[in-house]
């Protein structure tokens, strides 16, 4: 599904990943752990091709086509669905027109407000005056809409409540198709997470830590939290799995 | 000599508070001398697609009534139900005795030379007004249109809606396609009395060297409401205006909305005033100005003179490209227990707004298209279908090239 080989990114002319590899096969999802500032968010959007994330070396190929220059929209359209950390607010645009924008006009954004329990905010501006976890289900919702091959999740847990978890969780396993044996699943995932609480509700195949530019230790997902929360980012980065 | 018109003379000079000072005399006083027109058969299609833009469908269907000034003549006049009067102002002078003390009851006729010479050299105007009780459902449309190059038109409105009744006027103005610059002077006085509703809806579209001055005043009594929405989406040289509104019995409520597109070389002054002077009265001031090459000056000003009142006003600005916004806006309470308050915003579109949207799959012009599409976003009810199109099509062209 997605291919990344020798990737180097500078933001503001200042290196962030240095050399990475990294290959999630399609139906597989894969966690990113990494300590703060170590690039994990700079590895989404330089997937999924923002402005600011200098390519200067490498190449990142999704479902076998070379997307490294491509515009953000051209990837979108080949169905990369990025679920930002701290997305934008956007004045005057409603909630319900964004996510007819994600299906360009293929779903009902009220029978999927309304099976999320998400329709009182159909009429709201987007983002504007959400809570942390209104954000997220708002988030995912729009990437249910999008039904992107392959899903790409900011730290989809952070600022959410228990209760709201749980649909964040519920949305994310649909995203990954994890109500079908692993066989049949094609949908591929790549998820940022602290607290690896999502894991939960998703059965990741595989994690990686993510420092000084490149992933450093790659394993089972509940081990490696495991061991990070044992031994620290550093007694891990140094063991190079 | 009236005591009016002597006013009127000693004001032939006088220039305007705020906008670009205009020589009246730069422009001619000779219109075209225009049939009446029953079936609106003297417009070409050129023409009707034009006032389409501005609103105006030129039909009867669907109206309450409707009205047609071209330069100086009227063109149609017809009133399709009970409970409406639309006449132009010179006949209405004619048939009612009280006309005369309403014009200039509320625009001072020595405000500045344009409501001078409206006094001094009256072309026409309109006259509508609501009989009591009477609900109004279709809309009266009215039309003032600009026919002859560098014509200087003189118009005086009056709108009455009386007790209890409802009315939505909308008014296009315009000019003819061939039409580069002209003048369009319009005072207009609308009294809306007690438990009244008047929406007014203005939607202009003039030619690229026309210099635009309405002076507008709305008296509002007891439980009255008057919603006013401005639509300028074309080019235009200039345009100055700061309508003012009092709130005059308990429990009026005043709305003004305006949705501007300064383009390049346009010069807008455009503002509004509500007085709010009666207890439990309520004002809301929503402007929303593009300034895409041009510079928009967007005032606002409420005054609150007695307590428990409540005012709103929001200014925000959205500069595409290059072009001035210069948001003004200015509360004044003069009493204990008034509650007003006001925000004002003025940037440009955000990089990451615009990569949100791509990221859900927009390319960079619908990207941008939908947060202007966004930032203009002030409901107006009632709008012609034609006219929705009008304004989709100006937002669109609008984020062309960023």
């Amino acid at each position: 599904m997605l291919v990344i080989d020798d990737l180097w990114v500078n933001i503001d002319d200042k290196e962030v990943l240095k050399g990475l590899n990294l290959t999630v096969p399609a139906g597989e999802t894969h966690i990113l752990f990494g300590k703060n500032g170590s690039g994990k968010s700079t590895l989404l959007m330089t997937i999924m091709g923002f402005e600011r994330y200098r390519v200067k070396q490498g190449r990142i190929t999704f479902r076998g086509q070379d997307i490294t220059y491509l515009p953000t929209f051209e990837r979108a359209r080949l169905g990369l669905g990025l679920s930002f950390q701290r997305p934008p607010t956007i004045r005057g645009v409603k909630t319900a027109d964004i996510l007819r924008v994600c299906s360009r006009g293929a779903i009902a954004p009220e029978a999927l407000a309304a099976a999320y329990d998400f329709t009182a905010f159909l009429d709201r501006e987007v983002n504007y005056g959400f809570s942390g976890g209104e954000i997220k289900r708002s988030e995912l919702l729009q990437l249910l809409a999008q039904n992107p091959h392959m899903v790409l999740l900011d730290e989809p847990e952070s600022g959410v409540d228990l209760e709201n978890l749980q649909v964040v969780g519920a949305i994310i396993a649909k995203l990954l198709q994890k109500e079908r044996r692993r066989l049949h699943r094609d949908k591929s995932g790549l998820i940022i997470t602290h607290t690896g609480f999502i894991m939960d509700y998703v059965n990741a195949d595989r994690a990686y830590i993510l420092g000084a530019g490149r992933l450093c230790c790659q394993g089972n997902p509940r081990e490696l939290l495991q061991d990070i929360k044992n031994f620290g980012y550093e007694e891990c980065a140094k063991c190079r799995r | 000599m009236s005591e009016i018109k002597e006013r009127a003379e000693q004001s032939r000079q006088k220039k305007a508070a705020f906008g670009p000072d205009l020589n009246l005399e730069d422009f001619s006083r000779q219109g075209g001398a225009w049939a009446y027109d029953p079936d609106y058969r003297q417009f070409s299609p050129e023409e009707r697609s034009r006032l389409l833009t501005a609103g105006i469908e030129l039909t009867d269907e669907d109206h309450a009534g409707t009205f047609l000034q071209a330069d100086k003549a009227i063109v149609h006049c017809q009133t399709r139900q009970p409970g409406v009067e639309v006449l132009p102002i010179t006949k209405a002078l004619q048939t009612h005795a009280w006309v005369k003390d309403l014009l200039w009851g509320l625009v001072p006729v020595d405000a500045d030379k344009y409501t001078a010479s409206t006094e001094l050299d009256l072309d026409n105007g309109y006259f509508i007004r609501a009989l009591p009780g009477a609900k109004i459902e279709q809309p009266v449309e009215s039309c003032l249109y600009l026919r002859t190059d560098r014509f200087a038109q003189h118009v005086h409105n009056l709108v009455v809606v009386e007790e209890g009744a409802q009315l939505h006027i909308i008014t296009g103005c315009a000019t003819h396609p061939g039409v580069v610059s002209g003048l369009h002077i319009g005072v207009s006085e609308f009294y809306v009395k007690k438990g009244g509703h008047l929406t007014f809806t203005m939607v202009h579209n003039w030619g690229k060297n026309v210099h635009v001055r309405p002076r507008t005043a709305v008296m509002v009594e007891e439980g009255g409401t008057y919603i006013s929405n401005y639509i300028l989406l074309r080019p235009v040289k200039s345009v100055q205006m700061y309508p003012t509104v009092t709130l005059n019995g308990p429990n009026a409520v005043a709305r003004l909305q305006s949705i501007l597109i300064a383009h390049s070389g346009c010069e807008l002054d455009v503002g509004g005033r509500v007085i709010l002077k009666a207890p439990r009265t309520r004002a809301e001031i929503i402007a929303r100005t593009l300034a895409i090459g041009g510079t928009s000056i967007a005032r606002g000003h409420l005054v609150g003179l007695e307590p428990h009142i409540k005012a709103h006003l929001e200014c925000r600005g959205l500069i595409l490209g290059n072009g001035v916004v210069y948001a003004i806006p200015e509360l004044e309470g003069r009493v204990a227990g008034v509650d007003m308050s006001h925000e004002a915003a003025v940037g440009k579109i955000a990089a990451e707004e615009v990569e949100y949207l791509m990221a859900r799959g927009l390319d960079e012009d619908e990207a941008v298209s939908t947060i202007v599409r966004g930032f203009l976003n002030v409901k107006v009810e009632g709008l012609p279908p034609a006219l929705e199109q009008e304004m989709e099509q100006a937002i669109q062209e609008s984020g062309k090239g960023l």
